[in-house]
């Protein structure tokens, strides 16, 4: 998905003149956005952009809104400021985004959330972003929180076996408690250990 | 019977209380931002305290299916510290959020200078905002408070249907209905009102714009007076649509006019797509 994906699928949306309205303020005013990013999606509505899509059109308008911000700065105020649905669609643009390195606080604030769907949405592609260390505790606190594995993005290439160490630490615990691992986290251990014990191919 | 309680404090109830608010048939809360016991000294702790009712809050309802929306304002109390008055000009970028369906709770505590501008200023971001009031009525001098606190909504151009005056009784219902305003009323363990008292004050004035609450909080208090005060009016005769109206419909319609209420079903474990969650954790 890139933001030209997400305006020719616009085309279609009722919406639209709004957002063509929302997008030229923001561009004459980009002080003018805050307002405009929280009503985006009781304007836009929640309804999936084109079939089979997980954008809405209001998270997709969300994400058209940031990408007129010039400054990374102003993106990051309008995830502090925003409620939890502004925070989502604010992590759900940062790999569209000219952003650099500068969201990479955002992930960290999600990641330390109870909401599962921040912690879910702190690990999608702009998680490539992530050092090592803050990526495998966000992993292994999807397991710990029940989110399933497959919103992790890239898992199977960045799983290293400090991963797999922390995994099998809390297969432990949980094994002590009497309490279940999730499957999707025991498959992933089962494909680390595996390809641990046996020589990689050159 | 289905329950839509339109005023309780959920940021001092316990996981418990969602879970037996759920199973006796609460299925929607408003709840609005006022004082927490512990006074606050400056803006930076309401930042907070409303980012958690339109974030964190609203997540932690959805674990048992109920769907929670707020209304926020500076509350009469802490209008009165000057320290606080910040609040005012951080309101309008919270005004705009869609979990938002009033302002409130405004009103009077000790009906002070402070607060009649607090209260002023914030009937008018209603009306800018195109939202609903919520306004709290005075526990000390009550009768006097409300003939003020009506004065004021009158004198701020606030259509009186898009106003819930709350925490009546049997002394100022009367003055409330009068004014086109809505009727709010607390049910309380010991104070405010009673489930049987207000089964009469329905049998008195009718079920039209009334909004029965528990404010349930950090206080003696109990959230599943709604409830009760529903079986109270079945086991007095009224028919289950009397109590469908006052205890689900009234809210809706009343908080319906900020154009925000979203009452999609909650599923326990959905909020986010295809996937239980939380646990608990090891």
């Amino acid at each position: 998905m890139t933001l030209d994906d997400l305006r020719a699928a616009f085309r279609a949306v009722p919406g639209k003149p709004w957002l063509d309205d929302a997008l030229a303020r923001v561009r004459a005013d980009p002080d003018a956005a805050g307002p405009l990013f929280a009503r985006a999606e009781r304007k836009l509505g929640r309804a999936p952009l084109a079939d089979g899509s997980a954008w809405t059109a209001g998270r997709a308008g969300r994400a058209l809104l940031l990408a007129e911000l010039a400054e990374p700065e102003r993106i990051v105020t309008l995830y502090h400021q925003g409620d939890a649905a502004e925070r989502l669609a604010v992590l759900a643009a940062l790999p569209l985004l000219a952003i650099g390195d500068a969201g990479v606080p955002l992930l960290h604030d999600a990641l330390r959330t109870n909401d599962t769907r921040l912690v879910a949405a702190a690990l999608g592609p702009y998680a490539a972003h992530l050092d090592a260390a803050a990526w495998r505790q966000g992993v292994v606190k999807c397991v710990f929180m029940g989110i399933p594995l497959s919103v992790v993005h890239r898992l199977d290439d960045r799983a290293d076996t400090q991963l797999a160490a922390m995994l099998t630490a809390l297969a432990t615990e949980r094994a002590a408690a009497g309490r279940r691992m999730p499957q999707d986290a025991l498959a992933l251990l089962n494909r680390l250990t595996v390809a641990n014990s046996s020589p990689k191919q050159a | 019977m289905r329950i839509f309680d339109p005023h309780i404090h959920m940021t001092s109830r316990t996981t418990d209380d969602y879970r037996a608010m759920a199973a006796g048939g609460v299925q929607a809360v408003v709840e609005p931002a006022f004082w927490l016991g512990q006074p606050r000294t400056n803006p930076g702790s309401f930042a907070d305290y409303f980012d958690s009712l339109i974030g964190w809050e609203p997540y932690r309802a959805a674990q048992f299916g109920i769907r929670h929306h707020a209304t926020l304002a500076l509350n009469p109390k802490e209008a009165n510290d000057p320290r606080c008055r910040g609040v005012l000009d951080l309101l309008p970028r919270y005004l705009d959020k869609d979990g938002v369906v009033a302002v409130g709770e405004i009103g009077y505590d000790a009906m002070t200078p402070a607060e009649d501008e607090a209260f002023a200023a914030q009937l008018a971001l209603a009306v800018e905002y195109e939202l609903p009031a919520l306004v709290h009525t005075p526990h000390r001098d009550k009768a006097a408070g409300t003939r003020r606190t009506l004065d004021v909504v009158a004198e701020s151009g606030i259509e009186p249907g898009r106003v819930a005056v709350d925490h009546l009784n049997e002394v100022t219902v009367a003055l409330v209905r009068d004014s086109g305003c809505w009727m709010g009323f607390s049910i309380y363990p010991e104070t405010k009102m009673s489930p049987p008292r207000m089964v009469e004050i329905i049998k008195a004035y009718g079920t039209e714009r009334i909004l029965v609450n528990s404010a349930a909080d950090w206080g003696h208090s109990d959230p599943l007076l709604t409830v009760a005060t529903g079986r109270a009016l079945l086991a007095a005769g009224f028919t289950a649509d009397d109590v469908d109206r006052v205890l689900w419909r009234n809210p809706v319609e009343f908080y319906g006019q900020s154009g925000r209420l979203d009452l999609s079903a909650t599923t326990p474990g959905d909020s986010f797509a295809g996937s239980s969650l939380a646990r608990g954790g090891s």
